[in-house]
């Protein structure tokens, strides 16, 4: 039988507030365990929620960004449940009244393709604190440092029918939310972290099958190992005559599989009621239109322009579009060398190769967009070639001149265009090289189109790669052919 | 010094008749004297009081005195006081100390007063009576086999016998209004929102709110100015100028026109009660007031709603009482589900237990419709009853209560318990402000008359009740406890 995959994503996106979402308390990563929970996210008795006006309108800018309804009236719920690290007993999150109601995100899939997910709603709420079971022998430590941070909750319509569509929508978010500035997306701080619903169907058959819900996967690989691990377990066990049950599993990225955590039966009755400390958001057209006005570009309308504008291939567009970085990068390259085309080829070739083989990200790259744009400067005015301009991209990344001009100065990479020495120096090669230049004469004329290349390179390797290689191509037939 | 009442002290202060070191220890005897009967008080702060009194009377030799600059108060033990444990009645909360002051707190200390301690109350402000506290019921002074009334009673008792010139009380569904009838006082529930509930234990959010217990009108004025206002720290304070409370006190009250709600006057409303509210309603006539029977429609369906709505937000609240951070810990747990079990299981008392199962009920998924989301329906409607009537007449008139003081351990059954408020639970869920003042006596045990306004009508309030102790001398009587105790 063949199947297929519905996939629909929860994105629990940390916003980038400095304060938290009902608190004074600061945000900041890494501190030591509950320095940076205050009386209201311990959850003291008399204690109130004040909510952070901040995390509203970046809720509100997602909203916008993903052409959603942003709703005039939202309202906070609380979820009641127990844990350890949940210090009121409760969630503050919003059930009935999202901030953020239904839009839509465009994916760019691996043929080029653009497909439409749909989002169903966005919410904001409040994240728990984090228990430690190791290093408290058999205790558990509880760090509500993270207690109160704001999250905005992205849930998707189950519109994804691949892993791959579903790791391209996580990107598209991911995208979005760098590109507003709303959070730093940083998936290894769980700044972003997503539960997966996974269900199957015969290919062709309209109801959806019954879903499981794989929880807190926290990077792109794990969605799409999650997925795959998750899909064949369905599969296989419908295709072994069991049934699937709507439950709650983890993922083991050890062990590269998801577990079950509970099922439906066993599900939390949350008690959902609005809150009673907070007042519903009211947002005005104004305030929505003044949001709108200092919206930044997104990743789509970039990779648009990208395209329409400067002229690169859809696949480039949607590589150097897919990150705030990467775009800001290879605009600043492409602003100061004017071209384009030679900025997008090595932003994606020699940076990003350099880049990933020292597993660095962009934003920390050595070479600075200024000191790419000048170097390509270089070259497209005809200063240095190309392999010589890669000589100055390795000088400049071991930090061995201040730009690409001293380096070629410094170096001697000027590039030979005087007629004159390249001719003496074709003639040396063709004296040096007898028999070569005999096999020349003695082939068929097609094939000597490839033999020439030999002599280029003795000629280029005379130069210390400082010729012209398209001069010496052209002097060096004609001088060869006039050997005939 | 007992017999009087705030503002006179604050007059024989401010001309150095004593000072406030003298009138501070002359409570606090009254307290170590009195109170082994009362049991109004959970904690004194004696020594704290005496330094505070010691820096009031230096500040008025610096001539930095306000008007109550060194007046002593007591706390209900709802609010959360810096350094001082705040139980809540609870054994829940037995071992917790604040780091912080409520926002009342911080206002009444930046206006001079002393607190002399924090006073009993019912478990989680949850009761009529005051037996629902961890820490012993409290006597009536005005007959020791009576309820002070709940669930601010050790407030209300205190200050009716004298061993306070005033204290803080919150009112949910009655807890200011019921025991200052019951004890012979003044109290005034704010309208929500005017009051700041930051660092007030929370029972029902939506509800509380906290206000003053003293012997006049005048006194709640007073101390209304010190407490009302905005808070950044509570959402759902009111950003709204705060008049000056005593300025209209003696505003005339011709042509004031008063509704008596029809409802307020039927079946399970003691005679003697009844007689007392109309006399009084006389003396207003005779002040210039008009008065007609109005009806407050939904009236009847107030306790219900009340008991779907405050048990569903006081189940979500005391959630945070689980043993893992603060408050009652069981000994040795075995797990997690263990400590929260026996924790709360240990740390709350019956009445408590109760409203969270109720609470956790009609929250649950089937049931919030049919109870929740219908309890809030209601609320609307009894709002807009109030609304509806306030469009005809200034101010409401009834009792506060439909008895006065019962004896202690007579309502075993919580319903009835719960039917005590039946005059009082739809001023909170409608979110008008109300006050209870003293308007006679039944067998030697005080009534109450309720006075209600619309939104935000405390300086009115506080004028009608003002211009009827102008008139009358209820709240000037003293229990024979208070003069016993002298």
């Amino acid at each position: 039988m063949q199947w297929e995959t519905v996939i629909g994503l929860e994105v629990h996106v940390q916003l980038a507030t400095r304060s938290k979402i009902f608190s004074g308390a600061s945000t900041a990563f890494g501190a030591e365990p509950n320095t940076q929970a205050c009386a209201v996210d311990l959850g003291l008795p008399g204690t109130l929620p004040v909510l952070n006006e901040q995390a509203v309108a970046m809720a509100v800018q997602f909203g916008l960004a993903v052409h959603a309804d942003i709703a005039e009236v939202s309202v906070f719920d609380r979820k009641n449940y127990f844990y350890a690290d949940l210090p009121k007993g409760y969630q503050t999150s919003q059930m009935y009244h999202p901030i953020v109601g239904p839009g839509d995100v465009d994916i760019t899939l691996d043929d080029d393709t653009t497909k439409r997910i749909r989002i169903h709603h966005a919410h904001l709420e409040e994240d728990a604190g984090k228990s430690l079971h190791e290093d408290f022998l058999g205790m558990t430590g509880i760090d509500l440092n993270r207690a109160g941070t704001p999250l905005l909750e992205i849930v998707s319509e189950p519109d994804m029918r691949s892993a791959k569509e579903a790791v391209a929508y996580l990107k598209a978010i991911h995208a979005i939310v760098t590109y507003l500035g709303i959070s730093d997306g940083n998936m290894a701080e769980g700044s972003m972290r997503c539960d997966v619903n996974v269900s199957v169907r015969p290919k062709g058959q309209e109801a959806f099958g019954t879903r499981a819900e794989i929880k807190n996967v926290n990077s792109f690989r794990f969605v799409e190992r999650a997925i795959a691990f998750e899909v064949e377990r369905q599969i296989e066990l419908i295709e072994d005559g069991g049934t699937v049950v709507q439950e709650t599993r983890l993922f083991d990225p050890e062990r590269d599989e998801t577990r079950s955590m509970r099922t439906k039966e066993e599900a939390n009755d949350y008690r959902y009621f609005p809150c009673p400390d907070l007042l519903p958001v009211v947002l005005d057209e104004a305030y929505l239109d003044h949001l709108r006005s200092q919206l930044p570009e997104l990743p789509a309308d970039k990779r648009e322009r990208f395209q329409s504008e400067l002229g690169l291939s859809a696949y480039d567009a949607a590589v150097l579009s897919a990150s705030r970085e990467m775009a800001e990068f290879f605009e600043e390259v492409h602003h100061v060398c004017g071209d384009a085309k030679q900025a997008a080829n090595w932003v994606q070739g020699e940076l990003s190769g350099a880049l990933n083989r020292e597993n660095l990200s962009i934003n920390n790259s050595p070479i600075s967009a200024r000191q790419l744009g000048d170097l390509l400067s270089r070259v497209i005015d005809g200063t240095i070639n190309g392999k010589a301009a890669k000589q100055v991209f390795q000088a400049l990344w071991n930090g061995q001149g201040e730009n690409a001009d001293a380096i070629i100065e410094a170096k001697g990479l000027k590039q030979v265009t005087d007629t004159g020495a390249i001719e003496a120096m074709i003639d040396q090669v063709i004296t040096e090289s007898p028999a070569q230049v005999a096999q020349y004469r003695d082939a068929e004329p097609e094939k000597r189109g490839k033999m020439i290349g030999y002599f280029v390179g003795q000629v280029m390797k005379a130069s210390r790669g400082t010729a012209n290689p398209q001069q010496v191509n052209g002097v060096l037939i004609a001088k060869l052919d006039a050997l005939l | 010094m007992h017999d009087k009442t705030l503002t006179q002290l604050a007059t024989a202060l401010k001309s150095g008749e004593f000072s406030s070191r003298e009138l501070t220890s002359h409570y606090l005897q009254k307290i170590e004297k009195a109170d082994g009967t009362l049991n109004s008080f959970i904690t004194v702060t004696g020594e704290q009081a005496l330094n505070q009194a010691e820096e009031a009377d230096k500040a008025r030799a610096a001539g930095n005195a306000g008007l109550l600059t060194g007046i002593p108060l007591a706390l209900k033990d709802i609010f959360c006081t810096r350094d001082v444990k705040t139980s809540c009645g609870s054994k829940m909360l037995d071992n917790f100390i604040a780091p912080y002051d409520a926002t009342v707190v911080e206002k009444l200390n930046a206006a001079g007063t002393i607190s002399l301690g924090k006073t009993n109350m019912d478990e989680f402000a949850m009761g009529s009576s005051n037996e629902n506290s961890h820490y012993g019921a409290v006597k009536n002074p005005w007959d020791l086999t009576a309820v002070p009334g709940g669930s601010s009673g050790g407030s209300a008792a205190a200050v009716a016998a004298g061993l306070v010139p005033a204290a803080m009380g919150t009112d949910t569904g009655g807890s200011i209004r019921q025991p200052a009838a019951f004890c012979g006082i003044t109290g005034l529930k704010p309208t929500y929102g005017r009051v700041s509930r930051y660092g007030i234990i929370a029972y029902a959010s939506s509800l509380d709110q906290a206000g003053p217990m003293a012997r006049s009108a005048e006194d709640c004025a007073h101390l209304m100015n010190v407490i009302a206002g905005h808070d950044v720290r509570d959402s759902t304070s009111v950003a709204r100028g705060v008049p000056d409370y005593t300025e209209t006190l003696n505003a005339p009250l011709s042509g004031l026109k008063i509704g008596l709600p029809k409802e307020y006057f039927g079946d399970g409303l003691d005679p003697e009660v009844e007689k007392a509210v109309r006399d009084a309603v006389k003396v207003y006539e005779s002040l210039g007031a008009t008065v007609r029977e109005v009806s407050l429609p939904h009236t009847h369906y107030a306790i219900p709603a009340y008991y779907v709505i405050a048990p569903a937000e006081a189940s979500s609240n005391l959630s945070r009482y689980d043993g893992v951070r603060f408050g009652h810990r069981c000994k040795d747990p075995v797990d997690l589900i263990d400590l929260y079990k026996r924790s709360r299981a240990e740390g709350f008392g019956e009445e408590v237990k109760r409203r969270i199962l109720i609470g956790t009920h009609t929250l649950s998924e089937g049931f919030f419709d049919a109870y929740y989301t219908k309890a809030q329906k209601v609320r609307r409607l009894i709002r807009q009853d109030f609304l509806d009537v306030f469009e005809d007449v200034d101010v409401l008139m009834g009792p506060a209560s439909p008895t006065p003081a019962f004896d202690l351990g007579a309502k075993k059954d919580p319903v009835s318990m719960y039917l005590q408020d039946i005059y009082t639970i739809a001023v909170n869920l409608a979110g008008i402000p109300g006050i209870s003042v003293p308007a006679g006596f039944a067998g030697g045990r005080p009534i109450g008359l309720q006075i209600l306004g619309t939104h935000f009508a405390e300086a009115q309030l506080l004028n009608v009740a003002h211009q009827y102790q102008q008139a009358t001398d209820w709240h000037l009587q003293l229990p024979a406890f208070a003069e016993e105790n002298a």
